[in-house]
């Protein structure tokens, strides 16, 4: 660094837009492609005082909600808080934090084209419109994980999970998207591993494309996990969840050789069947033939999606991914917003405590664990979620317009899924706290029957909770189920609370039923497709890495390649899953964490990535923003895979845990805990040294790349910056707005570019 | 009425682009503007093509 004699030779913004002016000098022709520079910063920096009023009432709004929220010991606490506590601090965070990021951090450059406009092809790299691109990237990175673990946390109370859910979002999991999709728009769209091979060298890119491998498989074991605790034992559910298959395939079908490419047309008449599958349930579990035919324990139901995930990973995508993808973007999009209306209209009064008796304990029957660092793993999806380091590079980024765009689709989809973790939290905690925990507790805990869960609630000494068998009863029978008593895994609790708004929105206690099944159905939605396409993810990433060593597996055309590599991946998987459905333990509540820990180890990985590239560009000042996420979230998955290993406490540590059994069964004797039998005792000592032993195999691999990242920072600290892996700049020949709403100088611009002869300016991308 | 169409119309092109409904439309418009002298795929090459390609190349979807 002391070889510079003074800070104006350091590369910054000014000098590398000056330097790369002759480069990206535009055409005298044409209109400029991006606003300039002064006048953009005049419109920013521009305060009117309209302006100020507005931003003066959204502070005040956020700031009575999060007072009404966190300070006002009332009786109870409207739900209508919880959205403007959430969405004023977001529209805040927007603004202002990722206005800094951009500003000082990644320099966008409107000038510059985008790979979706100089790779532009028509199939991968299309130009598209922000507004669109943005509803297909929020598609595309939410799905059961923000409806799952904000219901999970929720045994703590709900302010542990609100703080950690919008704060989280703000400062780790919306600066995590919004750094990988600009950093893999500026690469041509490469995805993250192939960035971490490039920035890490090989040791830290082979360590993070393992991480990520085997992340992928604890992650589809545990959603499948969800959907098999959702299913068991509910003939209503299996029916309308299994009849999702035919239609998918008919679809399928439809769009490859009856009508190709009428995708709304094909999408509409899912739905309609979909409904009808759901309305179709009802009908046949009153059956006696279907409540026998369709009666599955849950160990039947595991057998069944692994064997479905085999055959759905090994067939082509156009018979059953692509139309099931349709579906679940369909329906994603209008329970989002059905969700959020009924929130607003209905605005429940929720009675949980703020904190509840089990936010300051370990052993918490829903997740076990402390606050820190648990509650922080159990929301991961929500408010740092790892996966969508694989989204947002690839895809996205290669149907970006304009550079600048990336703030509003990276960090705005990422504040849109933190939205909707919150309403599923809101969701669930609207519903009696004495339901929600005979529902989420292990079968070991509550009986299983409805008088020993209620009796077992009732000893837990809960404030203000006194539960009967009869409301147990009711609302199992409200629900259309058999019953309602440890239903654990998130999706049926949520389920309830949603029907439970739903109702009282559109249709009546007598719709309860329909609107649970309704929410089984799409969360099974986006699980199944989530299996599917981790399944063939992983598949490829197995076969790529055994083709370094017998190239023939590098064919992706290869049958038997390809089918060995998705049965590997399946097995891996599928013993996560029957591991989790036959733990005497109860399943969720020790494999949950290890979801949590999985994602965000992941996330540490990604933001790890992230903070080698920033260093190399040689914006040292603020690194900061990549760095204090990184170190948030390895502290919290360290500690939290450190807990897992070594707490002697047997309720958290698996080896503690498996110590214990192990002893208990050396002593001969023939239960323990809840494990009533000699084989479920040692299916616990095998069960946790299992989970141990990915635990620390996890963690051992997050770590690696973590200091192989620091290495690389620190490297390109000392040389003052690095050589950087972006393609090189190319002019662009296009303009599009940044954001949401154009400003006044971008619609001038538009304009300009809009009163170009036709022929003159390249097509545009959107119309609207 | 008119303007109540207008936005519907809107309102099912913006969700035609989040599905992907779009892609065939998107793919001629890019074709005729890169000038290519081969004619281009039809709409039902360009579907098989496209959910070919995502068999050799595959996404992951977001828990």
């Amino acid at each position: 660094m002391d070889q510079r004699p003074d800070a104006t030779q350091r590369p910054d913004a000014t000098q590398m837009a000056g330097g790369a002016a002759d480069i990206l000098s535009h055409e005298p022709s044409l209109p400029p492609p991006a606003l300039d520079d002064d006048v953009r910063e005049a419109e920013e920096r521009g305060w009117t005082p309209a302006k100020i009023g507005l931003w003066a009432v959204i502070s005040l709004l956020g700031g009575l909600a999060w007072i009404m929220l966190a300070l006002v010991r009332g009786e109870t606490v409207n739900a209508i808080w919880f959205v403007f506590a959430s969405v004023c601090t977001y529209f805040i965070a927007y603004r202002f934090y990722s206005k800094v990021i951009e500003r000082y951090l990644l320099k966008p450059n409107d000038r510059r084209a985008t790979p979706a406009e100089y790779k532009a092809d028509g199939k991968d790299f299309v130009r598209t419109d922000r507004n669109v691109l943005f509803g297909h990237h929020f598609a595309a990175i939410a799905g059961a994980g923000p409806l799952v673990g904000p219901v999970i946390a929720a045994q703590m109370g709900y302010l542990p999970g609100t703080i950690w859910i919008v704060v989280g979002v703000v400062l780790a999991g919306a600066v995590q998207d919004y750094l990988v999709m600009f950093f893999s728009m500026r690469r041509g769209g490469r995805s993250l591993g192939q960035m971490a091979r490039e920035e890490l060298g090989v040791i830290g890119g082979t360590a993070a494309l393992v991480a990520t491998l085997l992340i992928m498989i604890i992650i589809v074991a545990i959603l499948a996990l969800v959907v098999v605790n959702a299913l068991g034992e509910s003939p209503w559910g299996v029916f309308s969840v299994g009849m999702t298959i035919p239609i998918a395939l008919f679809m399928g079908v439809y769009l490859r050789f009856i009508r190709p490419g009428k995708v709304m047309e094909v999408s509409l008449i899912g739905f309609v069947l979909l409904m009808a599958a759901i309305i179709g349930g009802g009908f046949v579990a009153d059956t006696e033939w279907g409540a026998a035919f369709f009666h599955l324990d849950r160990v039947t139901i595991a057998w069944g999606i692994i064997v479905y995930g085999f055959i759905a990973a090994v067939l082509p995508v156009w018979l059953l991914l692509a139309p099931r993808d349709y579906l679940s973007t369909f329906m994603k999009i209008g329970v989002i917003v059905m969700l959020a209306v009924a929130i607003v209209v209905v605005r429940p009064e929720i009675t949980v405590p703020a904190f509840s008796e089990f936010a300051g304990k370990e052993n918490g029957p829903v997740f076990s664990g402390a606050l820190f660092p648990f509650l922080f793993v159990t929301i991961a999806c929500g408010a740092l979620s790892g996966f969508h380091a694989l989204i947002s590079s690839g895809t996205t980024p290669k149907l970006i317009e304009k550079e600048r765009q990336t703030r509003f689709i990276g960090y705005g989809g990422m504040l849109m899924e933190s939205f909707v973790a919150i309403m599923a939290l809101v969701a669930a905690i609207s519903i009696d706290r004495g339901i929600y925990f005979a529902m989420n507790a292990p079968a070991a805990l509550t009986g299983g029957t409805v008088e020993t869960a209620a009796q077992w609630v009732n000893s837990l000494g809960l404030a203000n909770v006194s539960l009967t068998p009869d409301v147990l009863a009711q609302t199992a029978k409200d629900v259309g189920e058999s019953t309602i008593v440890s239903r654990s895994g998130g999706a049926p609790t949520l389920a309830v609370g949603l029907a439970h708004i739903m109702q009282q929105f559109i249709g009546g206690p007598a719709m309860m039923a329909f609107w649970y099944h309704f929410a089984i159905m799409f969360e099974a939605l986006f699980i199944l497709t989530a299996v599917d396409a981790g399944t063939r993810v992983a598949r490829f990433m197995l076969q790529d890495s055994i083709g370094n060593f017998v190239p023939k597996f590098k064919e992706a055309s290869w049958r038997p390649g390809a089918w060995l590599c998705t049965a590997v991946m399946v097995a891996a998987w599928g013993a996560v899953l029957l591991m989790g459905v036959t733990d005497p333990l109860g399943g969720i509540n020790t494999l949950f964490p290890l979801f949590g820990i999985a994602n965000q180890l992941l996330a540490a990985i990604a933001l790890a990535v992230c903070l080698a590239i920033a260093a190399k560009k040689g914006t040292f000042k603020f690194l900061w923003i990549p760095a204090v996420p990184l170190a948030f979230a390895a502290v919290v998955t360290i500690t939290a895979s450190f807990h897992k290993i070594f707490l002697p406490v047997p309720a958290v540590g698996y080896f503690a845990n498996n110590a214990a059994f192990a002893k208990a069964l050396a002593e001969g004797k023939t239960s323990f805990g809840t494990a009533k039998t000699v084989a479920a005792m040692e299916a616990v000592v095998r069960n946790t040294m299992i989970q141990g032993v990915l635990s620390v195999v996890f963690v051992v691999l997050s770590i690696v790349v973590i200091l192989t990242a620091l290495v690389a920072t620190v490297k390109s600290l000392r040389a003052g910056g690095g050589t950087d892996h972006e393609d090189p700049a190319k002019p662009s020949r296009v303009f599009a707005p940044a954001g949401l709403v154009p400003t006044p100088a971008e619609r001038e611009l538009m304009a300009e570019w809009n009163a170009l002869p036709a022929g003159k300016r390249l097509q545009q991308a959107g119309h609207h | 009425m008119r303007q109540f169409a207008v936005r519907l119309r809107g309102l099912v092109g913006y969700l035609e682009g989040v599905l992907g409904a779009d892609a065939y439309r998107k793919y001629l418009a890019h074709h005729h503007e890169a000038g290519h002298a081969f004619p281009p795929m039809t709409e039902r090459e360009f579907w098989r093509d496209r959910t070919d390609r995502q068999d050799t190349s595959p996404q992951g979807r977001c828990c």
